[in-house]
C-alpha cells in the first residue's frame, strides 16, 4: 500500500514522540511508524535523570551546564548547539511538566534534582544538583506522558511497522520511507513531504550492553546505505556500572545519591584518578579507570568487575530514590544492595556519533549548511553534535526533548511557510527492500542469525570497546570481513508472512554489520585519544590534528571515504581535562 | 540444569488449532524465562515468536502466561519456576486476547480501552511560568500508579475481563486513577463519567487477581477503590 502524510516520523521513543507532538501541534499531518509499540521504546529504560539548570535545589546556570557539557565532550561538542541545548533545557522541562510528566518533587513542591557525573557548579568547582528525575524511572515517566499527549492530539501511529529504506528522488530529496508491516508481512510505501528518523542507538553491536534488543541502529545504517555520511562513529560510550555479566544498567544516579566504587582491596579508587569529583567523574574516565583496576589485578577476586557500594546510602534512600535498581539487584543477582555491594563492569550504553544534523534536526550531506531536503533526524540516532567524544549522564534525554521539539516545530513551520508539495515517488521505490527480503527468505542452507550475530558482538567487545589500538582494530576489521560474508548467507527458518520476527532479525544483523564496520574504521582512522575513544597507541589528545568531526561515507561494498568538519567553538577554548 | 520448556504454539496462517511443543534446554537457575525463549529461537527453532525488547522489566513487551500465571518473561528466573532437574516450564499467550502467533497477542482492544479513559492531563487554568507545584505528599498519591508499564498482565488476569470483553479492565482504570488523582489535573468531570459506567469501575469486584499479576507490584485494587469512592462523591456532589 501507499500511505501519504505530510510528516512521517520513524521511531517513537522520546525524540520521535517529541517531534511528533510539536509538529502536530504546529498543524502538520503527522504519522509515526515504529517497529515496537511506542511504549516499548528504549527511552522507557532511562533511569537517572534529565539535566536542566532549573536551580530548584541550589544555584545553577545554563552556562555552567554548557561548560560541563563541552568539557565532558572532551571539546569535540559543537558549542553553538550545546548553548542552545542548555538554554532550551529549563523551558523544555517545564513544558514536559505542564504536559503531565510525574517528576519527583522536593519539599517546596518543585521538580526534585540530584547530582550526576560531570555536572558541576561554577565551571568545575563541585558537583551540582541538576538532574530532574522521576525516581529512577525518568525515561519511563517521560515516554508514557509523551505518548499520552500524542494520543490526545490524534497523532497517527503505525505500530510494529519497521522502516527498511529511505525513498530519495534523483535530485537527492527525501520523499518517504519503505516499511515492513510485521503483522501481515506486507511492504508499504510512506509518501511524505518530510521524514524524520528517530530510531535510537545501536548498543546491540556489542556483547555486553544496557540497550534493548531493538537497539540495532536501523536509522543510521539506512542513511549510510543511502550514500549519506555518519559522523563521529568512533565515539561509543561504555557506562561504568552495568550489572556484572548482564550489562543491565545501574544509573549514575546511584553514585549521585552517594554510592562509591571499590576495588578488591576495598579502596575507593576514583579518589586517585579524579580527586575533585571522584566517583562522579564522567563516564569515559570512570570506565577507563575500572578497566585499569581490573588489568592491574585489582578487580574483585582478580576477576573482571568491581563493586558499587550503596550500603552507607541507607535503606530509605535506596527504596525511595533507586527502587528499580534495588529490584534489578534482587531479581537478577539475588543480592540486596542495602546489605551487599553490587558487582559491576562497563557496559555499552550510548552512541555519541550518528546522522549529522544541524540544530533544527535537518540532516547534513557534507558539512555545515549542506542540507538533505526533506530529511530530519533526532535523538540518539542523530549527531548534532552536543555530546562530542563523551556524553554526560542526563544529557541524552535533554537532547531528545530539546532537539525533538525543535525539529517538530521546524517541520511544521516550514510546511506552513513554504506550503511545500510532495515530490513524486520514483519508480519502484520499494525494489531494494523487496529484493533484500526475497533473497533472505529464498535461502535454504546456512547459519542461523544468532550465531553470526554473537560472533560479531564478541569481536566488537574484545577489540573495539573501552580501549583500542591499531592491532585490535585491524583484527576486528579482519573478523568483520568474514562476518559480513557469513551474514549474507544466514538462513531463517520462519518463512511465514505473519509476524516474522526472525526475518527482521536477519535484516537487523545486516545493519549491525554495517555499523560495526564504520565504528571500527573511524576508530582506526582517528590517531589520538579523546573522550570515549581511547587509543593505547596514541594516548594523548591531539588538538592540532584532530579537533574535528569525522564523517564517513560508504561508497561501495568495501570502500569508504572520510571527510571532516570543524568543531564549532564559541566560548570555551580547549583545555586539558581534569576532574 | 536441564529443563523442559513447553510452549503453546499457533500460527493462524498455517495451523487450524494451537498445539504444544516441548524443547529440552540447558539452563542456569539464574537465567530469566525470556532467555530460555531466546535460546530456543536463536538455536533450535527460529520460528518461535514472542515480543521482547528491554530484557529487564521496563518495556512491557513480554507479558505471557508462565506456569499458569501472567508474568513478564524477562523478570522471572528459572530457579523460581522449577523445583529440580528435568522439570517443565509452560508458556502460553496471555488469555482472552486473540493470538497473532505463538506468544504474541493482539493488544488493540487493550489500547482502545486505555484511549477511552482520556489518559492525559486535563487542565483548564493556564500554566504558570514555572512548574505547577505538587507536594511530595500529592505526588505520593500517584507515584505507585505511574509505575505501570502497560504490559496487560493485570487486565488479562481479571475474571471480569474474561466474563465481559467490554470491561475497561484494571490497566485502563488505573490510568484513569493516575490522572484523576494527579493534583494538577482538572478533568475529573470529563473522565469520571467514562469510568463510572457499566463497563467501568463497577465491574471491578476487588478480586485482587490484578495485584497478583502485576510485575511492578502496583497496588491496583487499592487505587481502583479510591477511584470508586471519588466517583460516588462526584455524583453525590452533582
Ligand atoms: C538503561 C538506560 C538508561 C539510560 N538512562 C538515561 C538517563 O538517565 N538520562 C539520559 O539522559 N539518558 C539515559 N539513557 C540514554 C537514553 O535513554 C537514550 O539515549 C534515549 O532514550 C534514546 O531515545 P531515542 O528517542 O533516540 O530512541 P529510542 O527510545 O531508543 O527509540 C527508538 C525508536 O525507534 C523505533 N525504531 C527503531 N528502528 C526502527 C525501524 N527500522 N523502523 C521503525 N521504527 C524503528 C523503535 O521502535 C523505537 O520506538 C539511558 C539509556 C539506557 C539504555
Ligand atoms: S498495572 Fe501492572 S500488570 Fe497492569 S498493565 Fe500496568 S504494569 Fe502491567
Ligand atoms: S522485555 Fe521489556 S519488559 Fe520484558
Amino acid at each position: 500500500m501507499i500511505f501519504s502524510h505530510d510528516v512521517v516520523i520513524v521511531g517513537a521513543g522520546g525524540s520521535g514522540l517529541m517531534a511528533a507532538l510539536y509538529a502536530k501541534e504546529g498543524g502538520a499531518d503527522v504519522a509515526v511508524i515504529s517497529k515496537l509499540h511506542p511504549l516499548r521504546s528504549h527511552t522507557g529504560a532511562a533511569q537517572g535523570g534529565i539535566g536542566a539548570a532549573l536551580g530548584n535545589e541550589e544555584e545553577d546556570h545554563w552556562l555552567w551546564h554548557a561548560f560541563d557539557t563541552v568539557k565532558g565532550s572532551d571539546y569535540l561538542g559543537d558549542q553553538d548547539a550545546i548553548e542552545i541545548m542548555c538554554q532550551d533545557a529549563p523551558r523544555t522541562i517545564i513544558e514536559l511538566e505542564h504536559y503531565g510528566v510525574p517528576f519527583s518533587r522536593n519539599k517546596e513542591g518543585k521538580i526534585a534534582q540530584r547530582r550526576f557525573g560531570g555536572h558541576t557548579r561554577n565551571f568545575g568547582e563541585a558537583p551540582v544538583r541538576r538532574a530532574c528525575h522521576a525516581a529512577d524511572r525518568t525515561g519511563h515517566a517521560i515516554l508514557h506522558t509523551l505518548y499520552d499527549q500524542c494520543v490526545k492530539n490524534q497523532v497517527r501511529f503505525y505500530d510494529e511497522f519497521q522502516a527498511l529504506d529511505l525513498i530519495m528522488t534523483p535530485e537527492g530529496v527525501c520523499c518517504g520511507v519503505v516499511a515492513y508491516e510485521l503483522l501481515t508481512g506486507e511492504i508499504h510505501v510512506f509518501h511524505a513531504k518530510m521524514v524524520c528518523l528517530a530510531t535510537g542507538g545501536y548498543g546491540r553491536v556489542y556483547k555486553t550492553t544496557s540497550n534493548a534488543h531493538a537497539s540495532t541502529g536501523d536509522g543510521m545504517a539506512i542513511v549510510l546505505r543511502s550514500g549519506l555520511p555518519l559522523e563521529d562513529m568512533e565515539f561509543v560510550q561504555f557506562h561504568p556500572t552495568g550489572l556484572y555479566r548482564l550489562g543491565i544498567l545501574v544509573t549514575e544516579g546511584a553514585r549521585g545519591e552517594g554510592g562509591i566504587l571499590l576495588n578488591d582491596k576495598g579502596e575507593r579508587f576514583m579518589e586517585r584518578y579524579a580527586p575533585t569529583v571522584k566517583d562522579l567523574a564522567p563516564r569515559d574516565l570512570v570506565s577507563q579507570c575500572i578497566y585499569k583496576e581490573i588489568r592491574e589485578g585489582r578487580g574483585i577476586n582478580g576477576k573482571d568487575y568491581v563493586y558499587l557500594d550503596l550500603r552507607h546510602v541507607g535503606r530509605e534512600v535506596i527504596e525511595t530514590k533507586l527502587p528499580e535498581i534495588a529490584t534489578f539487584c534482587r531479581t537478577y543477582l539475588g543480592i540486596d544492595p542495602v546489605k551487599e555491594p553490587i558487582p559491576v563492569a562497563p557496559t555499552c550504553h550510548y552512541a555519541m556519533g550518528g546522522i549529522p544534523t544541524n540544530y533544527d534536526g535537518q540532516v547534513e550531506r557534507a558539512g555545515r549548511g549542506s542540507i538533505v531536503p526533506g530529511l530530519y533526524a533526532v535523538g540518539e540516532c542523530a549527531c548534532v553534535s552536543v555530546h562530542g567524544a563523551n556524553r554526560l549522564g542526563t544529557n541524552s534525554l535533554v537532547d531528545l526533548v530539546v532537539f525533538g521539539r525543535r525539529a517538530g516545530i521546524h517541520m511544521a513551520e516550514t510546511l506552513r511557510k513554504e506550503g511545500r508539495k510532495k515530490e513524486p515517488l520514483p519508480d519502484n521505490p520499494d525494489r531494494r527492500v523487496r529484493e533484500m527480503l526475497e533473497d533472505i527468505l529464498g535461502r535454504t542452507r546456512g547459519e542461523p542469525v544468532a550465531v553470526v550475530r554473537s560472533d560479531l558482538q564478541q569481536t566488537m567487545m574484545d577489540n573495539v570497546s573501552v580501549f583500542r589500538n591499531e592491532e585490535t582494530l585491524t583484527t576486528a576489521l579482519d573478523d568483520l570481513k568474514q562476518i559480513r560474508e557469513r551474514a549474507k548467507r544466514v538462513v531463517v527458518r520462519d518463512k511465514s508472512k505473519r509476524f516474522n520476527t526472525e526475518l527482521m532479525d536477519a535484516v537487523e544483523l545486516g545493519f549491525l554489520v554495517d555499523l560495526s564496520e564504520v565504528i571500527t574504521r573511524s576508530a582506526l582512522n582517528r590517531t589520538e585519544s579523546r573522550g570515549a575513544h581511547s587509543r593505547e597507541d596514541y594516548p594523548k589528545r591531539d588538538d592540532e590534528n584532530w579537533l574535528k568531526h569525522t564523517l564517513i561515507y560508504r561508497e561501495g561494498e568495501d570502500s569508504y571515504r572520510f571527510d571532516y568538519k570543524p568543531v564549532t567553538i564559541t566560548r570555551f577554548q580547549p583545555k586539558e581535562r581534569k576532574y | 540444569m536441564k529443563v523442559k520448556v513447553k510452549i503453546k504454539r499457533f500460527n493462524p496462517e498455517t495451523d487450524a488449532e494451537p498445539h504444544w511443543e516441548t524443547y529440552e534446554v540447558d539452563a542456569d537457575p539464574m537465567d530469566s524465562a525470556l532467555s530460555l525463549l531466546l535460546h530456543i529461537k536463536w538455536h533450535i527453532d527460529g520460528s518461535l515468536t514472542f515480543r521482547k525488547s528491554c530484557g529487564h522489566g521496563i518495556c512491557g513487551s513480554d507479558a505471557m502466561k508462565i506456569n499458569g500465571e501472567n508474568r513478564l518473561a524477562c523478570s522471572v528466573l528459572v530457579k523460581d519456576l522449577v523445583k529440580g532437574e528435568g522439570d517443565t516450564i509452560t508458556f502460553e499467550p496471555l488469555p482472552t486476547a486473540p493470538v497473532i502467533k505463538d506468544l504474541v497477542i493482539d493488544q488493540s482492544r487493550f489500547f482502545e480501552k486505555y484511549r477511552a479513559v482520556k489518559p492525559w492531563l486535563i487542565t483548564r487554568t493556564p500554566p504558570p511560568e514555572r512548574e505547577r507545584l505538587q507536594s511530595p505528599e500529592e505526588f505520593a498519591l500517584i507515584e505507585d500508579a505511574t509505575k505501570c508499564i502497560m504490559c496487560g498482565a493485570c487486565t488479562h488476569a481479571c475474571p471480569s475481563t474474561w466474563a465481559d470483553p467490554e470491561y475497561l479492565g484494571p490497566a485502563a482504570l488505573l490510568k484513569a486513577y493516575r490522572y484523576t488523582f494527579d493534583s494538577r489535573d482538572e478533568g475529573a468531570d470529563e473522565r469520571l463519567p467514562v469510568v463510572d459506567s457499566r463497563e467501568g469501575l463497577w465491574k471491578c469486584y476487588t478480586i485482587f487477581n490484578c495485584n497478583e499479576a502485576c510485575p511492578k507490584e502496583i497496588d491496583i485494587s487499592r487505587w481502583l477503590s479510591a477511584l470508586k469512592r471519588r466517583a460516588v462523591m462526584e455524583v453525590a456532589a452533582r
